[in-house]
């Protein structure tokens, strides 16, 4: 089935087995590994991206419903280069360990800060409840998003 | 994981939904897929065809009557109920729909998926079944209505059957309600949850207990307790609780669920 899509800006157009989970079509076809597949069960939240402006698990999607719609990955966050202020964040209170889950952790909290620009400690774990770390880092992702938020 | 083979249908109407759900013995609907695309990795579902859902206007929104009546859309999302004002004529309904699972599975899940796939951990079973909601079941021969205490039949078995399709849910008006679960980490899987309603007497909806809600009135939160026990409940056992635990849980949930509710006004 054809499937055309917008991702990061850029207009994609592929022909796609409706069997395949979007994850799939965004790491393979389209080549965009920023994304990362954790567990592929819809736990982990490393393949969060934010679809049509709503954060979902791109495991728990098939690409063929996505038809149509616009896609936000964490390739598109920084901008010529320059990162955003969340990504600068866990950079700088060094918000992750093995990075796994860092894609899934950085969409998650971009969605928070773009509905809640001064989320509370408890609004920033609700938030990130879909996104597992499995370094348990959790302490310093939240100081990040803390720090970005204002 | 790579699914099975599998057609992909994006009907245009709720008839053409249907049509296309009766004219395929292995067609299954598809909401918000965060059940059904999981257990399809796991093969535990192998649908023909998914009929997809989603877009379709018929099955959306929220509308809130003069007498406090609720209609919900099946396909209305958790998310959007818990952003919903009309939603909030009955808030039970927000509160633990912000308890179910995280962020991004409730930007998608439904509420017509989550009693529709009935299984027995689910937080939403129990609460139509307390609350009194009816859920109005399509086919081509027409509309049925059905209670909420005669929809859900067994695991995973609900009173829509092949080629019907949930289309929304009412809820009467009322405000004292109360939930309250034992879960696998904070809003995660409940091991035992139970859902009541106050209006007389207490109304409650024990889930994970049973292959379905077990419903226990009794006259008021402190008879509750009693009144589980009375149930003889035969839960299963698992990893997470054994039944005797379970069991004992049935009596507290219970009895904080009639009380939160009572507390109401």
């Amino acid at each position: 089935m054809d499937v055309a899509v917008t991702v990061n800006g850029v207009e994609y157009e592929r022909d796609v087995e409706p069997r395949k989970l979007l994850i799939h079509f965004i790491r393979d076809d389209l080549d965009l590994t920023g994304s990362h597949i954790g567990c592929d069960t819809g736990n982990c939240g490393a393949c969060s991206m934010i679809v049509d402006g709503l954060l979902v698990k791109s495991c728990m999607l098939l690409a063929v419903q996505a038809d149509g719609a616009t896609i936000e990955t964490v390739e598109g966050l920084a901008e010529d280069g320059k990162l955003t202020a969340l990504q600068q964040a866990f950079s700088d209170h060094h918000a992750l360990q093995c990075g796994y889950c860092t894609p899934g952790m950085l969409m998650s909290a971009t969605a928070l800060l773009r509905e809640n620009p001064s989320p509370s400690e408890r609004e920033i774990r609700k938030a990130l409840q879909g996104n597992l770390c499995r370094c348990t880092g959790y302490w310093n992702i939240f100081e990040a998003v803390k720090a970005a938020a204002k | 994981m790579l699914l099975r083979e599998v057609e992909y249908a994006k009907p245009a109407s709720v008839a053409d939904a249907l049509a296309t759900l009766a004219e395929h013995d292995g067609a299954r609907a598809l909401a918000g897929g965060q059940t059904l695309i999981n257990v399809m990795k796991a093969r535990a579902a192998s649908p023909d065809v998914l009929v997809d859902l989603n877009g379709l206007a018929e099955l959306k929104g929220i509308d809130l009557a003069a007498d406090g009546t609720l209609t919900i859309g099946a396909m209305t999302t958790y998310a959007e109920l818990i952003r919903s004002a009309e939603a909030r004529a009955r808030p039970i309904l927000g509160e633990v729909c912000a308890t179910i699972a995280d962020v991004q599975v409730r930007n998608r899940g439904t509420l017509g998926g989550n009693v529709c796939a009935n299984d027995p951990t689910n937080h939403l079973p129990p609460l139509m079944c307390a609350v009194g909601a009816e859920l109005t079941i399509a086919s081509a021969a027409g509309e049925r209505t059905v209670p909420a205490a005669d929809f859900f039949l067994g695991v995973y078995m609900t009173a829509v059957g092949p080629g019907e399709l949930l289309t929304r849910i009412t809820i009467p008006a009322g405000k004292r309600d109360g939930f309250a679960a034992v879960t696998l980490g904070v809003d995660g899987t409940c091991i035992v949850n139970a859902a009541a309603s106050v209006n007389g007497g207490v109304r409650v909806a024990l889930g994970c207990v049973d292959a379905v809600p077990v419903l226990v009135e009794a006259a008021s939160p402190e008879e509750v307790a009693d009144a589980v026990e009375r149930a003889a409940l035969r839960p299963p056992s698992d990893v997470h609780a054994s039944s005797e635990y379970r069991a004992h849980l049935a009596q507290v949930l219970a009895t904080r669920a009639a009380r939160e509710a009572a507390a109401r006004t």
